[in-house]
């Protein structure tokens, strides 16, 4: 059963007198364990199909099935507890907490199953200590660098071990060194873990990590290739 | 499942990193929970005064006074014509079954003398219904008997503030003081009183035979005149009814035709005194209803910051609800929010108000009684206006769009 399955995907905004079409009838199927970038220029619809997928925003029209449950059907309360279970969301923005410690920021998704205090401190320890951010667990985002803050953003989308991680340009605030750093750490994640990835970006050199590379423009799919990620090619987009 | 403890906490933090916001908006609440608990307090004090005063003065009483007259169409006030006699008091008594008891008086200023100290004060001449309709309590001694009234001896029971002008701390019982120059033997001293309502003090004066004082102190203009008739009537509700039937019974006895006016008049204590109580309450009422203003005034405050809290934390409801907060989950959040500001500012104010009482009846002299209940009410009443008032910015904040909120700016 694919992982992501959307059918026929519209998304129409009435702004003045004629209607834009975000999304122009997009359907794609995303199986589980696929480490995929979306690319296009802006506005061509990689956000707003991100952003559907991510349960986040609803499709004007057509469906989509997130693991077989079909999001249409779901309310507002049920599609929360989807993103809190089954999606990580890594953002461009970083998207912590403001005047919030890095533990707390990471312990988020947690407190919003209901975990008990303790064992939530724990995960959220764990998950800090994986990504090289042990010691820094009290620190507010002010007080972190912009690949820190990614990292404690990629530790909160795994501490709730969801099956599928969601970024949206994840290194557009990031220089080079840090981009590479956190693009190895989804590649592991991918590899390692088998969490199924969804990235959107418009860089190659970013888009060169993954293993399946999907074109958006005017809101349809122009194209959709397998990728084979070399070594080379990254090393080319730091020089 | 909604974590209470958890999500107070990211309530306390919030409230902490705007301190100065924080504290500006409770100090609505505070004023206003304060004023409600400061002027209740006064007003509940005003109304047990009166009370107190009410419970002095004897209870279910009705006064029988003299009329008016009226002298080449000069009409003189009331009591200028000595219409009543003991013998009416004692036909009251006696005809009128709903009455408990009488007391006929016949009082005036006099200068009483023990040893080398002097003291001018109220005499009362009364009978020994006296004691019951004034509710009249001795502390040492006894009060005068019906022998002592037929007789017209000349004893006296004095009242405290007498007792300290002329014996000080000595026992006064047995000894003979002048009064008007004639020995009278003081048997027994009754308990204090304190103020009557007009502030007289009712502990100033001396209670004797109704006949020792028309005979030998006051003399009286025709025989067994009395200045007024107290009637205790034994029901409250018998009051009216007691009423109706004094003004027949003296009408018949002072022979009055029908197209006469009364030569004399009852007036009803109780009612006055009721009456005094029902303003003291409706003006407990106006100064809780004031207060209540500024706590409503408080409320408002608290929602208008709400709203530019959920305005500026917009992003962070985004974050919040990306990462899976439900609707209650947000709604919570910022009720306990605005509760958490309401209650401490309920709280402070409850202190404050308090203070503020005490420090009022220290330099006013007003008595202020702080009820539990109004401590209750102010604290509920501050908990609902945090909710009320905090409902609508959770709302609105549990109904955006999570997309829409993660990309506010």
């Amino acid at each position: 059963m694919a992982l992501i399955e959307t059918k026929d995907l519209y998304k129409i905004y009435d702004v003045g007198e004629a209607p834009v079409h975000a999304l122009d009838g997009v359907t794609a199927r995303i199986e589980p364990g696929e480490f995929v970038a979306i690319m296009g220029p802006s506005g061509s619809g990689k956000s707003t199909f991100m952003n559907i997928i991510g349960c986040l925003d609803q499709p004007t029209r057509g469906q989509y099935f997130l693991g077989g449950i079909e999001t249409g059907r779901l309310n507002r309360d049920e599609l929360a507890a989807i993103r809190n279970e089954k999606i990580g969301f890594v953002f461009q923005g970083f998207n912590l907490l403001p005047r919030t410690s890095a533990l707390e920021n990471v312990e988020l998704p947690m407190f919003y199953r209901s975990m008990p205090q303790a064992e939530r401190k724990k995960k959220a320890l764990e998950a800090l200590k994986r990504l090289g951010l042990a010691g820094r667990e009290h620190h507010h985002p002010n007080q972190l660098s912009g690949g820190q803050q990614q990292r404690v953003a990629i530790a909160r989308a795994l501490v709730n071990d969801a099956p599928l991680i969601l970024a949206d340009e994840p290194t557009g605030n990031l220089d080079t060194k840090n981009s590479i750093e956190i693009m190895e750490l989804m590649v592991r994640l991918n590899r390692d873990d088998h969490i199924t990835i969804v990235l959107v970006t418009h860089e190659y050199d970013i888009a060169a990590f993954s293993r399946r590379i999907i074109h958006f423009l005017d809101g349809r799919i122009v194209s959709d290739e397998p990728n084979i990620p070399e070594k080379q090619k990254r090393e080319d987009g730091a020089a | 499942m909604i974590n209470i403890p958890d999500t107070l906490k990211i309530s306390l933090r919030a409230i902490r990193i705007n301190k100065m916001r924080s504290g500006l908006t409770m100090l609505g609440i505070i004023i206003g929970v304060g004023s409600v608990i400061a002027m209740l307090a006064v007003g509940t004090g005003a109304s047990e005064k009166i009370k107190e005063q009410l419970s002095s003065m004897g209870t279910n009483l009705l006064l029988v006074l003299p009329g008016s007259t009226t002298s080449g169409g000069l009409r003189m006030g009331l009591g200028s014509q000595p219409t009543l006699t003991k013998d009416d008091a004692d036909a009251v008594l006696r005809e009128i079954p709903k009455v408990q008891e009488v007391a006929p008086v016949l009082s005036g200023a006099a200068q009483v003398v023990y040893g080398n100290q002097n003291w001018s004060t109220g005499v009362y001449g009364s009978t020994p219904g006296i004691f019951v309709v004034r509710d009249l309590s001795l502390i040492a001694g006894r009060g005068f008997t019906e022998q002592d009234v037929r007789s017209a001896t000349k004893v006296a029971v004095l009242g405290q503030t007498v007792v300290t002008n002329l014996f000080g701390s000595a026992n006064p019982v047995g000894q003979v003081i002048r009064i008007k120059k004639l020995p009278f033997t003081v048997i027994g001293v009754l308990a204090e009183k304190g103020q009557s309502m007009q502030g007289q003090d009712q502990d100033d004066i001396i209670y004797i035979p109704v006949t020792t004082a028309q005979k030998k102190i006051f003399g009286t203009a025709f025989p067994g005149m009395v200045r007024n008739i107290m009637v205790k009537v034994r029901n409250a509700e018998d009051l009216n009814a007691v009423e109706t039937e004094l003004n027949n019974l003296l009408r018949q006895r002072h022979r009055i035709g029908p197209r006469e006016d009364n030569d004399f008049q009852v007036r009803n204590l109780a009612d006055m005194m009721q009456m005094a109580e029902q303003s003291a309450r409706v003006m407990t009422l106006l100064l809780g209803a004031i207060a209540s203003v500024s706590l409503l005034v408080g409320g408002i405050g608290i929602m208008n910051i709400m709203l530019v809290s959920v305005t500026e934390r917009t992003r962070e409801i985004g974050i919040r609800m990306a990462v899976g907060a439900k609707t209650w989950d947000i709604r919570l959040q910022f009720i306990i929010e605005a509760l958490t500001l309401s209650l401490m500012g309920g709280v402070i104010g409850i202190v404050l108000g308090i203070g503020g009482a005490t420090i009022l009846s220290a330099l006013a002299g007003w008595t202020t009684v702080v009820s539990p209940l109004s401590i209750l009410l102010a604290f509920g009443f501050s908990a609902l206006v945090g909710i009320f008032f905090g409902f609508y910015p959770a709302y609105k904040a549990s109904l955006l769009n999570p997309i829409d909120a993660l990309r506010y700016e």
